[in-house]
């Protein structure tokens, strides 16, 4: 599955070196290297407490490493902050849905579109000039990816009263609305049911496919894992054990003692 | 350097009422984390309750305190009651805004009860300073101010043994550490919260007793309660120790500038003095002297 | 007219964001728009114009700018009188000292001076959030009321602190009588009121609600929380400005630093809280309510006999009782009760 399609996996795009974090003394990430390649899924798997989201918040800026470097599209960085990291392509979603739950489905959406916002305050506080004109425009990409992730029923309605499951798609649109370069999925399937992670993983391969969106996603679904993603690093520990393809990774004996536990 | 330190200590003094105040809060803050904006009011509402009970009613006044300290008692269980239970799971700041909406409908009913004339309070204490330290150093210390320190100290003190030493204190201390957790094992979370509201409740008596007694029974009480936020901000929110000593700051630190800043500026800058000096703390240490730092977790 | 919006199809993007996209509401506010400004003048009598419609319409504006902080962006102040005094201190002294200077001028002026007040006072938020950034606020309060108390050169050396507001001139035309005067704040009130609807539609107000509900998000989308937060401050400090100086200039016409105490400013926050947070027309709402509640109360305390200082009491726990009333059964205040009533009457009569 994860052959099909037509988008080619190209070079390096993301490389991080050497990563460590630690939080007053408890190491979340010790010595950690990998790369991503542009249009590629690369799955980060492990056990909870693993290091996973903490990788995850190192790569968009969220968290700042006490040692490495992080090389985004050939620039070299000690380490990433948020802005830098949007602005540069970097979108994500959150393990524990972190959507704007005071605002609708579209304005949720229509957040994601800020950085290609050009009118200034005054225009649009005026709503004259760029303003409306912009809005339009920024208005038409995001019902696009509201139909994309068939949304339409709850375009206006706020997200607090909505469901798990759509929150969840919520934040992909949200996070898409940005036409990312790299997307970063913090468990995208987490707590769903069988029929909503069919539909996720549809989703998330669409944008892979369509708009050759390199993915990087942590996952628990070991299954969903294996099928869609083209490599995988596991983590335990903080530490890297593993990393390849899935057939590689699935016959690492360090995983598989890692999973199963010692024998 | 003689007249220093009689500000600096009638600085301190004060500072103690400002941490009574600021002790209410902290006691609520912890254990619920509401913030209680209404707890000047109560120290107002306490102060002229037995006032009111004294004057209007002829009790004495060892009749009048306990009776006040059952209404206050009474309207810490009925604020948990009405006002906070409804509102579980709100956000810190709804809870805020609710005792605000307290702190003005208290203001009303005692008010509305007991009039809004200035009230004297006498305890028969009397506001001299002390001979004893007056003909050795030749300071004038108010003896009022020290046996209202005294009456701190022993409350504090006892406040630290119902925390500490006995079942309920236990039970206070699990809820202050995690609601869940402590409901989890079988603690009644709402008993907790109405011990602790009237708790607070007897701290704001005793505040309102000896401010009262020292400022007259007024209005004005409840914006001198307001410097306990400041006082919240150096001390961190959920310490009593720190209640304590962010109250002797605040009490030194805006006597001393008023004697010795103030005259160049114009003076009444202890009215806002505290709350200065509170922002330049926040934003060198904002969890407080004695708070822990939170940290954020996404 | 029933209230129906079948056959009402929005073809367009812009159709479908408008600020009333309901044809029935855009007929209705033009048609109460219109009634304010050219039926009332006509038939509301002085005091109906100096006791309630001024007040409202300026309390309506205050309400508006720290909805703008509060409701939108989620930063609670306590120090809203604060800023209404810079605005209005600094109108007088703009129409003092600078020769000719046009009054509208002089407003915006004033209302620019609160904002880079907001600013400096809001830095603080960057760092603390809830009521650490109250107790800052209050700071605030106190700070600014006793600069303007203390420091001759705002007041014009008034030994009593009070100044007297410039007359009101535009283009040669005096406003001088309540209902002069009334069509000047309506028509100020209108505008604003228009350019913040157009503020919390576009960017700028998802902005401020994005960094509201969610910072860690906001930021990671790439919102800058300090901007944001400085920018609500100042256009939230901006309109409270611009609210102070037509406090002193439209309504009082003399006033002190102490006209804008702490009182004040509970007196905003509780018409937000009410009216609506998160809400343009819930200011409005809020305003009017916390406007005629006293005149109310001081009615019916009159027709039972009672003694008039039970009045300003029964105001305080009225207003306190009301505030826990709404927090717990309506948090979104008067501007949802409005809308629960819109959503029935689409369907009456008719509910299934």
């Amino acid at each position: 599955m994860s052959d099909s399609g037509n988008r080619k996996i190209g070079d390096v795009i993301l490389k991080v070196d050497n990563i460590s974090l630690s939080f007053g003394g408890v190491k979340a990430l010790t010595n950690i290297s990998f790369d991503v390649r542009e249009h590629e899924i690369r799955a980060i798997i492990g056990p909870n407490g693993a290091g996973k989201s903490s990788m995850l918040n190192v790569i968009n800026g969220v968290y700042l490493p006490q040692e490495g470097t992080i090389t985004y599209r050939g620039e070299q960085r000690r380490d990433m902050n948020t802005h830098a990291a949007a602005a540069s392509g970097i979108a994500r979603t959150f393990q524990n849905i972190a959507l704007f739950t005071g605002m609708t489905v579209l304005d949720n959406i229509m957040t994601g579109r800020n950085l290609k916002v050009k009118a200034t305050f005054l225009e649009q506080a005026l709503w004259i000039g760029r303003a409306r004109k912009e809005e339009m425009e920024h208005r038409r990409v995001v019902e696009e990816i509201i139909d994309f992730l068939q949304l339409q029923h709850v375009r206006k309605t706020p997200v607090a009263r909505l469901p798990y499951g759509i929150k969840k798609r919520v934040e992909l649109a949200r996070a898409l609305a940005a036409e990312p370069t790299m997307l970063l999925l913090d468990e995208p399937m987490a707590g769903m049911n069988v029929e909503e992670k069919q539909d996720m993983c549809r989703f998330v391969l669409d944008t892979n496919d369509q708009f050759g969106t390199t993915i990087v996603l942590i996952e628990h679904d070991m299954g969903v894992v294996m099928d869609i993603s083209d490599r995988v690093a596991v983590l335990d520990y903080g530490k890297k054990i593993g990393d390849g393809t899935p057939a590689e990774v699935r016959s690492n004996p360090d995983v598989i003692k890692a999973y199963l536990g010692a024998h | 350097m003689q007249f220093f330190f009689e500000v600096l200590i009638a600085g301190l003094l004060s500072g103690v009422m400002y941490a009574l105040v600021a002790l209410g809060f902290v006691l609520i803050f912890k254990a619920s984390g509401v913030f209680n904006f209404a707890q000047g009011a109560m120290v107002f509402f306490a102060a002229l309750t037995v006032v009111g009970l004294k004057e209007e009613f002829g009790f004495p006044l060892w009749a009048a305190i306990p009776a006040t300290m059952l209404v206050m008692v009474l309207l810490g269980i009925a604020t948990e009651r009405i006002v906070l239970r409804p509102l579980v799971n709100q956000h810190d700041i709804t809870l805020f805004m609710a005792t605000i909406g307290l702190t003005f409908f208290l203001e009303g009913f005692a008010q509305l009860v007991w009039g809004s004339n200035v009230r004297k309070l006498d305890l028969g204490i009397e506001d001299v300073p002390i001979e004893f330290v007056m003909s050795r150093t030749g300071m004038l210390i108010s003896q009022f101010d020290v046996i209202a320190a005294i009456i701190c100290a022993i409350l504090v003190a006892t406040l630290v043994i119902l925390f500490n030493k006995t079942k309920v204190g236990r039970a206070l201390r699990a809820v202050a550490d995690d609601h869940q957790a402590a409901l989890s094992v079988g603690i009644p979370l709402q008993h907790v919260w109405a011990i602790v509201w009237a708790v607070a409740g007897f701290v704001a008596l005793v505040a309102g007793l000896l401010w009262g007694a020292r400022n007259g029974v007024q209005f004005a009480l409840t914006f001198v309660a307001l410097k306990a936020l400041p006082v919240l901000i150096i001390g961190g929110f959920t310490s009593i120790p720190g209640a304590i000593v962010g109250g002797l700051i605040i009490g030194a630190s805006e006597k001393l500038a008023e004697v010795y800043i103030g005259p160049h500026v114009g003076g009444g800058i202890e009215g806002w003095f505290p709350y200065v000096l509170a922002l330049v703390f926040l934003l060198v240490r904002p969890e407080g002297l004695f708070g822990e730092k939170i940290i954020r977790r996404i | 007219m029933i209230y129906r919006e079948s056959g009402q199809y929005k073809t367009s993007y812009v159709n479908d964001s408008q600020i009333f996209p309901i044809k029935q509401d855009r007929y209705a506010v033009l048609a109460i728009i219109a009634f304010a400004f050219l039926v009332i003048p006509f038939i509301a009598t002085p005091y109906f114009f100096s006791a309630i419609l001024i007040p409202f319409l300026i309390f309506s504006l205050a309400a508006l700018g720290l909805n703008i902080l509060t409701g939108y962006a989620g930063q609670i102040s306590l120090g809203t009188a604060a800023f209404m005094a810079v605005g209005a201190f600094a109108s007088y002294n703009f129409m003092l000292r600078v020769p000719g200077m046009p009054i509208l001028l002089a407003f915006i002026l004033g209302g620019v001076c609160a904002a880079i007040v907001g600013i400096i006072f809001g830095l603080p938020s960057l760092r603390i959030r809830g009521f650490y950034l109250a107790a800052s606020t209050l700071a605030t309060q106190f700070f600014v009321v006793w600069c303007l108390t203390k420091v001759p050169w705002f007041t014009n050396n008034s030994s009593s602190g009070v100044i007297t507001a410039q007359q009101i001139q535009i283009l040669g035309f005096k406003f001088d009588s309540p209902q002069e005067k009334y069509l000047l704040v309506l028509a100020i009130v209108c505008v604003l009121a228009l350019l913040a609807k157009n503020m919390v539609r576009s960017t700028v107000g998802r902005s401020w609600m994005a960094v509201r509900d969610m910072d860690v998000a906001a930021e990671v989308i790439g919102f800058r929380i300090m901007k944001t937060k400085l920018t609500a401050f100042a256009v939230s400090s901006f309109y409270c400005g611009v609210a102070g100086a037509l406090y002193a200039f439209c309504y009082l016409g003399t006033v002190e630093p102490e006209a804008y105490n702490l009182d004040l400013s509970f007196r905003i926050l509780f018409m937000v809280i009410i009216g609506g947070l998160g809400s343009i027309l819930g200011s409005f709402f809020g305003a009017g309510f916390i406007v005629l509640l006293p005149i109310f109360l001081s009615f019916v305390v009159h027709a039972t006999g009672l003694p008039n200082s039970v009045t300003s009491n029964v105001e305080l726990m009225v207003f306190g009782a009301l505030i826990i009333f709404f927090l717990i059964v309506e948090p979104h205040g008067l501007a949802r009760l409005w809308q629960i009533g819109k959503e029935k009457l689409r369907l009456w009569p008719f509910p299934h």
